[in-house]
């Protein structure tokens, strides 16, 4: 049972840092440009994409990975010099929709590139094997790479936003963009910046998915959805709420799937539980959320706090 | 009134289409302007919360599907005997069909609005979204009534001298419901309700200094927005003859709103024009290429960077106030 446990605490610590990889973009472009971008799952899916396409064509992961991040952040890039920037100013509904919209057109021309069969991808050779937990239980290492690679990511954004001039931009662009305009600061090529920079982040987040589930068009929504419901509890704008309602949305919806059902079986008669248990279980996270905002509207760390 | 003029025009229209391919032999363009009703009562519901009432709901898909699981559960138990819950049998009677989807929207909508009401703005969009989410993946994980596989309706529900199965009478009755419901919000939002409805979106604080509570004026009109929604569900169900968790996934939330900005947002007929542009779009393009999404996309954005307003405030103006 502890052997169960452990490995389903890291099961959800993994989840959790990959939500964070995505949920840190969409904070960050919220909190600098007040936007809400639901295309940021398409961003993770060209990651994806392009990492399985280029993994395959050089027989490299880590080409591939390096591609699917790169070609996410030029995606995202040109999407901000094309549409986003003109949404700046909008309201969130227009923002809405012309985010909506950039999700089928993306979806679409996935579809028509990549084909409607989904694309797999190996674990890197580097990565492949499994190491034994205390219990006895064996985790693959690939699962560890990606908590490793989500903590260096969270380290590596607080050094940036913290100690960085770009940093000392971003901070400042969050609390009073006109003001960082007058003094001088190319404000659009800093929109552009940070945008790109959290299309990266989820590209990254999409390609290290790779080896573990299938890529698909439409792969990008579930984790979208997911990730708002991280920043939503964390608090939108707050980096360090992202990583923090990141974990515990991980932590939550990986234990929920697993003990819950186990939980009902106490009661119930076995198939009831195992219905019962996984809608509860799929509903968890939103029950928590909705709970949070009841008690805390702006989030368990508000960003203007 | 220039804007009273268009609306009757569309509704005309659409009116006019269903009769006329009805008058062709043309089954296929019948039902697709029965689905046009449908979907077009749907954004009317949305419409009331979001362009009326301020209140950006990513999550109408929500009220959408639990009507149409409410027709699809009404029409299980009549055909098996069972009872819902084990104490609600099925029925085939449309009128309380209609109502107990609009029962099962409202009473969901209640509990949402209050939560979510809470919150303004991004957070509004976002919670309206994972509260549909959440019911999103209750059908698709409860096994009971289909899970993620659905529920076929077998029998179509009737009313007294209408032959719901004929799909001329099933366009007559949709198309009958949308005219009743936008003649209903118009009487609505002409009353004392709706001028406290547009302030509360306008100023809130200035409502409640004029001692009217917004709370409970946008919540009235968050629930009435989900039972017409959910009436809407209901219908388009039996039109298909089938409900799935697909009703309830948030594209369809995005679908919905995009039918209201389409038409035009907080204009009474905008649903109506959104839904006839937006089914014409899918019948077309869907007809031309298997990618007819990303057309609809480019559209969507173009509409949305550049002509605002919408359809309705193409041919009829801005709004006119007073």
């Amino acid at each position: 049972m502890s052997a169960l446990l452990l490995e389903q605490l890291l099961n959800g610590v993994q989840l959790g840092l990959s939500l964070f990889l995505m949920a840190a973009g969409l904070t960050l472009v919220f909190g600098v440009m007040g936007l809400i971008n639901l295309a940021h799952g398409a961003l993770y899916m060209t990651g994806a994409f392009v990492c399985a396409w280029t993994g395959a064509l050089t027989g490299s992961f880590w080409v591939g990975l390096g591609a699917g991040v790169l070609a996410a952040a030029a995606a995202g890039a040109v999407i901000e010099l094309l549409v986003i920037r003109r949404l700046y100013d909008r309201d969130h509904l227009d923002q809405v929709l012309a985010t909506f919209a950039l999700i089928l057109i993306f979806s679409e021309a996935a579809r028509a590139v990549f084909g409607a069969a989904p694309l797999w991808l190996d674990v890197p050779p580097a990565l492949a094997g499994s190491v034994a937990l205390p219990g006895g239980a064996a985790y693959p290492v690939y699962r560890l790479a990606i908590i490793a690679a989500g903590l260096a990511v969270a380290a590596g954004l607080y050094l940036l936003i913290q100690r960085t001039r770009l940093g000392m931009r971003i901070r400042a662009g969050e609390a009073d963009r006109e003001m960082v305009g007058a003094l001088g600061v190319d404000i659009a090529t800093l929109y552009t910046v940070i945008f790109a920079l959290g299309a990266g982040l989820a590209g990254l987040a999409g390609a290290m998915i790779g080896p573990l589930q299938s890529v698909q068009v439409g792969m990008g929504e579930p984790v979208l959805i997911l990730a708002f419901v991280v920043i939503v509890i964390g608090g939108i704008g707050s980096i360090r709420g992202a990583l923090f309602g990141a974990v515990l949305v991980g932590l939550v919806d990986t234990l929920g799937r697993v003990f819950l059902p186990a939980a009902f079986a106490l009661v119930l008669e076995p198939s009831a539980a195992a219905g019962m248990g996984a809608a509860l279980a799929s509903m968890l996270i939103y029950v928590m959320m909705a709970a949070i905002l009841a008690v805390r509207p702006q989030g368990l760390f508000p960003a203007d706090a | 009134m220039r804007e009273g003029v268009v609306s009757a025009a569309l509704l005309g229209a659409l009116l006019a289409f269903g009769l006329g391919a009805w008058a062709l032999g043309e089954v296929f363009f019948v039902n697709l302007a029965a689905r046009v009703a449908c979907v077009a009562l749907a954004g009317a519901g949305l419409n009331l919360a979001l362009g009326f009432g301020g209140m950006v709901s990513f999550g109408h898909a929500a009220f959408f599907g639990l009507g149409g699981y409410a027709a699809g559960i009404a029409a299980t138990h009549a055909f098996d005997g069972g009872a819902f819950a084990g104490v609600l049998p099925g029925t085939t009677s449309m009128p309380v069909v209609w109502l107990a989807a609009m029962l099962a929207a409202g009473l969901a909508a209640l509990p949402i609005g209050l939560i979510s009401l809470r919150t303004q703005g991004v957070y509004f969009i976002m919670i309206t979204l994972a509260f549909a989410q959440m019911i999103f993946y209750f059908a698709i994980s409860f096994p009971a009534y289909g899970g993620e596989d659905g529920l076929p309706i077998y029998l179509r529900s009737e009313l007294p001298l209408v032959d719901a199965s004929d799909p001329l009478d099933f366009f007559l009755v949709s198309f009958a419901l949308l005219v009743a419901v936008l003649l209903g919000c118009r009487t609505v939002l002409a009353a004392r309700f709706g001028a406290a409805l547009a302030l509360a979106r306008l100023n809130p604080v200035r409502l409640a200094t004029a001692g009217i509570a917004p709370l409970p004026v946008l919540l009235a009109a968050f629930v009435a927005s989900a039972m017409i929604a959910g009436l809407a569900g209901a219908l388009f169900a039996e039109l298909n003859g089938f409900v799935s968790p697909a009703m309830l996934s948030w594209h369809r939330s995005g679908e919905i709103m995009v039918i209201v900005i389409l038409g035009g947002v907080g204009r009474l007929a905008g649903p109506v024009a959104g839904a006839m542009l937006f089914v014409a779009l899918e019948t077309v393009i869907g007809g031309w290429t298997q990618y007819w999404q990303g057309w609809l996309g480019l559209i969507l954005l173009g509409v949305v960077l550049f002509a605002r307003g919408g359809l309705i405030g193409a041919l009829a103006g801005p709004v006119r106030h007073g």
